[in-house]
């Protein structure tokens, strides 16, 4: 028998209401001024401008432990939508059944390292990250950010996560 | 004239908006070292199931001190820009504790410097919370750059 197929709204009530609740929960995430935009499941972060983020305020430039914390926040939030979405979309939940939901365990961070490609200018910056590998307790991501050109990047960064919420 | 640990430290708290944010405080400074420290701060957890800082802050506080220890190695010429950081994280911070970060620039070229970090929580500082290894850019005053 044919499925009958769900209305768009449902759908993106359901994405959107999972991906704004992980991100809310995080205090460090809005301290930040972090965002996600989402396209079906593929999230684009954005670290918005604001003077507390500079680093070296004659350039002026974005603190590198700033970038390296978006870089951070991106890889954590790719990992926990993943699992998210496997488990929203598989299940068809309602953005009620969402809300009642306990929150997801995030992803911990083992190793980060990231490399600096050039100054941050005090100006929005985007970044996207990519499984590489998500094993049942391990995953290896990388993160790209950048801010007026997609291919001129401001840094990029891999890391390695244990995955708490796969453990049981 | 080069200006004074003093002078240096009040600039690395107070002059560097996003140190400032995080309400860093310059612990230590001498020949390519340099201590750092912040206190917990509810708006940078990152964990809301246990109330742990997120470790992009401890990033920031880690890179902060790298950058400081560079800045006051002994052949340092000019301010340094980070090329790289890796940071291993040991353990969670135990919310409501102080975090620390002592930074020692161990090796330097003519245009790179190589630290060393360290990071712990409250007084454990046998427990490291995280430690990093960095590379700095940097200019040598008596080598000359290549």
């Amino acid at each position: 028998m044919r499925q009958k197929s769900e209305p768009m709204q449902v759908i993106k009530e359901r994405r959107d209401g999972a991906l704004l609740r992980l991100v809310e929960a995080v205090p460090y995430i809005s301290f930040m001024g972090i965002s996600f935009d989402r396209r079906g499941d593929e999230l684009t972060a954005t670290m918005a401008y604001s003077d507390m983020l500079i680093g070296n305020p004659t350039v002026p430039a974005i603190h590198g432990g700033a970038t390296a914390a978006f870089l951070e926040t991106t890889a954590i939030i790719e990992l926990a939508w993943a699992d998210i979405w496997a488990k929203i979309e598989g299940e068809k939940l309602s953005g009620a059944e969402i809300a009642a939901l306990p929150l997801p365990s995030l992803p911990k961070t083992i190793d980060f390292t990231t490399d600096y490609l050039s100054v941050g200018h005090p100006r929005d910056v985007y970044a996207r990250a990519r499984i590489n590998r998500s094993g049942r307790r391990y995953a290896s991501v990388h993160v790209e950010a950048w801010q007026d050109n997609r291919s001129k990047l401001v840094g990029q960064a891999t890391g390695h996560f244990l995955m708490l919420s796969k453990n049981g | 004239m080069k200006p004074s640990p003093s002078e240096i430290a009040q600039h690395f708290a107070n002059a560097l908006p996003h140190c400032k944010e995080l309400n860093m405080r310059m612990d230590l400074l001498e020949d390519a070292r340099a201590i750092m420290s912040m206190p917990y701060d509810k708006r940078l957890i990152g964990d809301p199931e246990t109330g742990v800082i997120h470790g992009g802050a401890v990033s920031a506080l880690m890179d902060s001190c790298g950058g400081a220890s560079v800045f006051m190695h002994p052949e340092n010429a000019s301010a340094s820009v980070t090329l790289d950081l890796r940071i291993d994280y040991m353990r969670p911070a135990k919310p409501g504790e102080r975090i620390s970060a002592e930074s020692h620039c161990f090796h330097v070229t003519r245009n790179v410097a190589f630290v060393r970090v360290n990071a712990w929580a409250g007084d454990n500082k046998d427990q490291p919370v995280a430690t990093a290894t960095g590379a700095f850019s940097f200019k040598h005053k008596t080598k000359g750059r290549v």
